[in-house]
């Protein structure tokens, strides 16, 4: 943890602002400043300023970019765009790492060869989750969990699963794809039998820039 | 490889401890998937050359480091090309399943390494610089996917 993180997370302690970035990360892209300004209900120079705010804390990166689409002189002046920022906050008070013990508890399963038993554990550990919890519906538990799950557009192939924006073990997912995504992945199985549901929904379905974990549609529906 | 582009491209050699022999049922779950994988895995992009048999379909017959022991040797355009292939298609249930019929090894089992663009590695030298990570670790010589090194500068 560094003090940047921590500057990060008082930056959110304002309500107005923390709306806006919510605002911009369920957008799951870009923003502009008059979009978000309608859509919390208030003035364009508030929504401005505190659009920059985020972005200086390194919350939001910013581009900007011509919404019509046209080019050269005429043009107009480019929008400033928002979308959520790659970086990734963990702020413990006091200090603590448990991104390093995670990637050495890794190696040391990888080097036992003992993914089966994290599996079982991650399985386990889905359901103690599930059941501890007051969720009404599964996409609720999955968002308590720090998911972001989001129903596939009906034009896609997987139309009508459930994807999931966030992957919550992003930095151990990048060093340890099979072991991080395949924990990720018992987890999801877990909460899904604990709610009474068949835990081969969830199953791997790769891709960059999300969870590899998908849950395809139940049937009863 | 008639026309071999200038730089280099990054050569891979894994090797897998079988637990049964291919044709035991229990090894049923990876045998039907190694076409399906290997042709995905020349569709990829950044697939440049695998290593396959004189029948000319895969690499199981060839076991130039034991007989319960797989080989898998391909090249490709860079690292990100190879990473994208192993993890970010159906190549991860794969491995996510790896145990159900391979048993563990001691030391790494994975060595990469940068070859001129255009040639392709002999499987002595795949093995030597599997060698070279295992009593070295990883270097520019010889490195894994989680710790690895650019390619050499072209002259």
């Amino acid at each position: 943890m560094d003090d940047s993180s921590i500057d990060a997370a008082g930056t959110l302690a304002d309500p107005l602002r923390r709306r806006l970035y919510d605002f911009v990360v369920e957008s799951g892209g870009e923003v502009g400043r008059a979009e978000a300004a309608r859509a919390l209900g208030i003035q364009r120079t508030l929504a401005a300023h505190h659009l920059d705010r985020l972005a200086e804390a390194g919350l939001l990166e910013t581009a900007h970019r011509r919404l019509n689409g046209r080019e050269g002189p005429g043009a107009g002046r480019p929008a400033k765009l928002y979308r959520r920022a790659d970086r990734e906050l963990s702020v413990h008070l006091p200090p603590r790492d448990y991104g390093l013990a995670a990637r050495v508890l890794a190696e040391a399963v990888e080097r036992h060869g003992a993914e089966e038993a994290l599996h079982a554990a991650a399985r386990e550990e889905g359901r103690r989750i599930a059941r501890g919890s007051a969720a009404e519906s599964l996409e609720g538990l999955l968002r308590e969990r720090g998911y972001e799950p989001e129903e596939v557009p009906g034009a896609e192939p997987a139309a009508g699963c459930l994807r999931l924006r966030n992957c919550p073990f992003h930095t151990l997912a990048r060093d340890f794809p099979p072991l991080a995504c395949g924990l990720n992945l018992e987890l999801v199985r877990g909460m899904l039998e604990a709610a009474g549901e068949d835990g081969g929904r969830a199953r791997l379905d790769p891709a960059a820039g999300r969870c590899c974990v998908v849950i395809s549609k139940n049937k009863k529906d | 490889m008639s026309d071999p582009r200038p730089g280099h491209q990054l050569a891979q050699l894994n090797i897998a401890l079988l637990k049964a022999p291919l044709s035991d049922p229990s090894m049923e779950g990876f045998t039907s998937q190694l076409e399906p994988i290997n042709r995905m895995a020349e569709k990829s992009p950044g697939f440049v050359w695998r290593l396959i048999d004189d029948e000319g379909e895969n690499a199981t017959d060839l076991r130039p480091f034991g007989e319960e022991y797989l080989v898998n040797c391909s090249v490709w355009e860079d690292l990100e090309s190879l990473w994208d292939f192993t993890y970010r298609t159906d190549h991860l249930e794969l491995l996510r399943g790896r145990r159900q019929w391979f048993d563990r090894m001691d030391g790494p089992h994975l060595a990469l390494w940068w070859i001129p663009s255009g040639t392709i590695p002999s499987v002595e030298e795949a093995g030597r610089r599997l060698d070279l990570v295992r009593e070295h670790g990883p270097s520019p010589e010889a490195f894994t996917l989680r710790t690895h090194f650019p390619p050499p500068s072209t002259p």
